[in-house]
């Protein structure tokens, strides 16, 4: 399917739902629900564009999530601008964080960028717990506006936005996978000493994923603060958003667009189920466990599961039609 | 701004003593990054797990927590090997993507504060013993013995590792391994086995580095992310594979920490460690003493 | 004026001196052939010379240029290629793609070099053609054999359009016929106009393919002229066959 027709039947996609489901769906909870499910297929999608593709594990997940949450509560206390401009601007200052911190370490082993932003996501967190403007460790409330732009209650308005995220990244990721860059980034997590010899410019290509990377987690965290209406560092840093980005996508597959959703969309929905049956805890160690499960015994998730029934069945096809002339070419 | 001396030496000499601490915590991560190249970010949570085995121990039988985290360093080490004989067979041998193996220490780590949250609950844990409380005074200088004595005892655990290193058989294998594995192969030693040795004892530390921290501060699940910054900070700062390298360099990380502390409030101490550590990384990746 | 001019280079691992002061010129054309005992300094120098590794000292000059400061992926485009020693595929991608990285990023990157989308697909067939590898165009590297993964290696060096390329070790045990077959593939690049300098430890190839030998020892060019000439030199054989 070429680049152009899968905007289109993804935009097509995004409508319907959008359509449908405002028109049908009557219970607000579900809004409230598909908003997390949407927010982490945008979380997924933008990890696996550093990760899968390129090769670099990004544990500081919640660092860049947390930025654009606290971007916009800063714009919500200093001005009146909508919360689009927010979430552009959410993007701009992780997009700028990503720049930074992978100016700094990815000259070096993956191995190093990785530790780097396990403990940046630390230091955000002590930054931000003692930035008493944003509420530090006592948190902030944020009301809600009464009037949402388009009809309807504010959280549908907020669920339309994240589903308007969710098509742009998966567009985006898509994109990038069929095009030169991807073709560059999946050289670089191949064997980026080779792909340097064969003239691709590795450091480039690396900090524009970082960036792109960081800047589309920033984005989605943006409306966070009129999704909870209270906002504290220990919520907005909560571990789930670390094992959640890394999971979903190592579970869905790495390789390709459709992974992150995948991991998105199941996990995500089991977790929202869980969390009203069984207690957070269980729950995320349950993800955990997943995590560590899938990484040893199916390391391309369930893409890659789904491939290798795909070769298998066509393996077995093969072997039934009769073999080429082998031993005329021996002579 | 007026800053007092008295302030300032005690938190030099709290720096000091903090450093030990910190040099038995980094131990592990030495053997298994700097030596082994194997990235194990999930250490804090096996330092934990020493943490909370002193604390069951003690709290419920009352014995001394160093006993406990010495006679828990055989447990570890059998937890260790364990983990490298998966670690080897999921990765390793598979010649795996780095970003397997990563994730696969992460969801240990992650699992691994998320079992001590269900079993032990968020609330602080501290250990009892006669040492916990008292000090020792010279002149100005308070030495709290809570500080001291896991200091010493951690000073002792690295110089005696870095004897059996330098004169025993394993020990000597182990160094041989870290420096080419190739050439180990070929002289019919199995690399396998010593680097599964290496990382047991990299994960039998923990025993011991767990205890010292509960002796230290109370603890609680979640303070192990504290110290990913800090034991990768000291281990490449220290140059990787050199231990008075890394105790030189947890000494300074320590010093620091303590008098950001005590000067500007303690929640600062993990940027300290991570300043560092990008400052390390971006300057000179060969850490302080050079390789 | 030489197409590769090297002067003074020096390479140090910390105490561990690699390469040291070592002088070389390449002309336009040359079959350069490089050898020395293991831990020598061959690779060091090839890596030096193609910015995977800093050299300290000395200036290295490239077709008039200075490639001082400049990065691998910089000097590959300038037109120095290289194939790997241990061959490094791209293994998620089939071979089409791996030429296509070299040719996307090396020959469309140069100024007045563009090809189409569809001309790049061509020319990537059309070169692992030439290596003998159609029929496993759209295979992984893991379904190739020893001797086919050393010969998409040389394609994928092949396709950035070098003016030089250093062939490091890429006959390493591989079995007489499949020596001739890559040692083929080499004259033909070289009639092509491409100068290339051979690494190797099969003397028998690099004597028949050679018009120049230069010998490394220690880190020392000890060497440097006629291939028959070199070889009788005492100090080249003290070196391979001990004192």
């Amino acid at each position: 399917m070429r680049t152009g027709t899968f905007w289109l039947v993804l935009i097509a996609v995004g409508i319907v739902l959008l359509v449908l489901s405002r028109a049908l769906v009557l219970n607000e909870y579900f809004y409230f629900a598909a908003y997390v499910v949407l927010q982490y297929i945008v979380l997924s999608t933008a990890w696996n564009i550093l990760g899968g593709y390129t090769g670099y594990t990004n544990f500081g997940t919640a660092a860049f999530f947390a930025l654009g949450a606290y971007t916009a509560v800063v714009l919500h206390k200093t001005t009146a601008v909508p919360l689009p401009l927010m979430i552009v601007a959410g993007g701009a200052v992780s997009g700028i964080v990503g720049l930074g911190m992978g100016y700094l370490t990815l000259r070096l082993r993956g191995v190093f960028f990785a530790i780097a932003t396990l403990a940046m996501a630390i230091v955000v967190q002590t930054l931000i717990v003692n930035w008493d403007y944003v509420g530090g460790s006592r948190g902030i409330y944020i009301i809600r506006p009464q009037q949402a732009p388009l009809v309807g209650s504010y959280i549908q308005y907020l669920y339309s936005l994240m589903l308007i995220m969710a098509v742009l990244s998966v567009g985006i990721a898509r994109t990038i996978e069929r095009s030169r860059l991807g073709l560059g980034f999946a050289a670089i997590r191949d064997d980026e000493q080779a792909a340097e010899a064969g003239g691709v410019p590795t450091l480039r290509l690396k900090l524009i994923a970082t960036t792109l990377s960081g800047a589309m987690m920033g984005m989605a965290g943006a409306p966070l603060p009129y999704y909870v209406t209270y906002l504290d560092p220990a919520s907005s840093f909560n571990l789930a958003y670390a094992v959640n980005s890394v999971a979903m996508p190592v579970i869905g597959g790495m390789t390709s667009w459709i992974g992150p959703v995948i991991g998105a969309v199941l996990l995500g929905t089991i977790q929202q189920i869980a969390t009203v049956t069984i207690s957070s805890a269980l729950n995320l160690l349950i993800v955990g466990l997943l995590l560590i499960f899938f990484v040893i015994i199916a390391p391309n998730g369930i893409v890659g599961l789904v491939q290798e029934l795909r070769r298998l069945g066509e393996g077995g096809r093969r072997a039934k039609a009769p073999a080429p002339n082998v031993k005329a070419k021996a002579g | 701004m007026f800053v007092s001396l008295d302030l300032l030496l005690n938190a030099i000499v709290a720096g000091l003593l903090l450093g030990g601490f910190y040099a038995a915590v980094t131990l592990g991560i030495t053997i298994s990054f700097g030596m082994l190249d194997i990235a194990n970010i999930a250490q804090p949570a096996f330092i934990l797990l020493g943490s909370y085995a002193a604390y069951t121990l003690n709290s419920n039988w009352g014995i001394d927590p160093i006993l406990v985290g010495v006679a828990m360093l055989p447990v570890f080490f059998v937890i260790g090997m364990a983990v490298y004989r998966l670690y080897y067979y999921a990765f390793e041998r598979r010649g795996e993507q780095a970003i397997q193996g990563l994730a696969f220490f992460f969801g240990l780590l992650f699992v691994g504060e998320v079992s001590l949250v269900l079993v032990f609950g968020v609330d602080y844990r501290f250990v009892e013993a006669s040492y916990i409380g008292p000090s020792l005074h010279f002149w100005t200088i308070d030495l709290p013995l809570r500080m001291l004595i896991p200091c010493l005892v951690s000073l002792l655990m690295v110089a005696l590792l870095q004897v059996y290193l330098t004169h025993s058989f394993i020990g000597r294998a182990i160094l041989a391994v870290s420096q080419d594995g190739l050439a180990l192969q070929l002289m019919a030693a199995s690399p396998i086995r010593i680097k599964q040795i290496a990382f047991g004892i990299s994960t039998a530390t923990c025993a011991l580095a767990g205890t010292f921290l509960i002796i230290i501060q109370p603890v609680e699940p979640s303070i192990g992310r504290d110290y990913i910054g800090r034991i990768f900070a000291i281990c490449v700062l220290g140059g990787m594979t050199s231990f008075p390298g890394m105790v030189a360099a947890a000494m300074l990380i320590g010093i620091v920490e303590s008098i950001t502390a005590t000067f500007y409030g303690p929640s600062w101490a993990p940027a300290v460690a991570f300043g560092f550590l990008l400052i390390t990384l971006a300057v000179r990746p060969a850490g302080l003493l050079g390789r | 004026m030489p197409l590769l001019d090297v002067n003074g280079l020096g390479k140090r691992f910390g105490g561990f001196v690699a390469l040291e002061h070592i002088d070389l010129a390449i002309d336009a054309g040359d079959r350069l052939g490089l050898i020395g005992p293991n831990g020598s300094g061959k690779s060091t120098l090839v890596n030096c010379l193609c910015g995977t590794l800093h050299n300290e000292t000395g200036s290295v000059v490239f077709d008039g240029r200075r490639l001082d400061g400049l990065i691998a992926h910089q000097r590959t485009r300038m037109g120095l290629a290289r194939s790997f020693q241990l061959p490094k595929p791209f293994r998620t991608l089939n071979l089409i793609d791996n030429i296509r990285v070299p040719l996307l990023y090396t020959v469309n990157a140069r100024a007045g070099g563009h090809l189409s989308a569809a001309a790049v697909e061509e020319r990537s067939r059309e070169l692992l053609h030439q290596v003998g590898l159609s029929e496993k165009a759209t295979r992984l590297p893991r379904d190739l054999t020893q001797v086919e993964m050393r010969k998409l290696e040389l394609a994928r060096a092949v396709a950035t359009q070098p003016r030089l390329l250093f062939a490091d070790e890429a006959m390493a045990g591989l079995s007489p016929s499949e020596v001739e077959e890559i040692l083929a593939v080499l004259f033909r690049l070289n009639e092509e106009g491409i100068t290339i300098v051979l690494i190797e430890h099969i003397m028998r190839a690099v004597m028949s393919f050679s018009t120049r030998l230069v010998v490394l020892v220690a880190g020392q060019k000890i060497a440097d002229g006629d291939p028959q000439e070199a070889i009788r030199n005492p100090e080249v054989e003290r070196a391979y066959l001990g004192e």
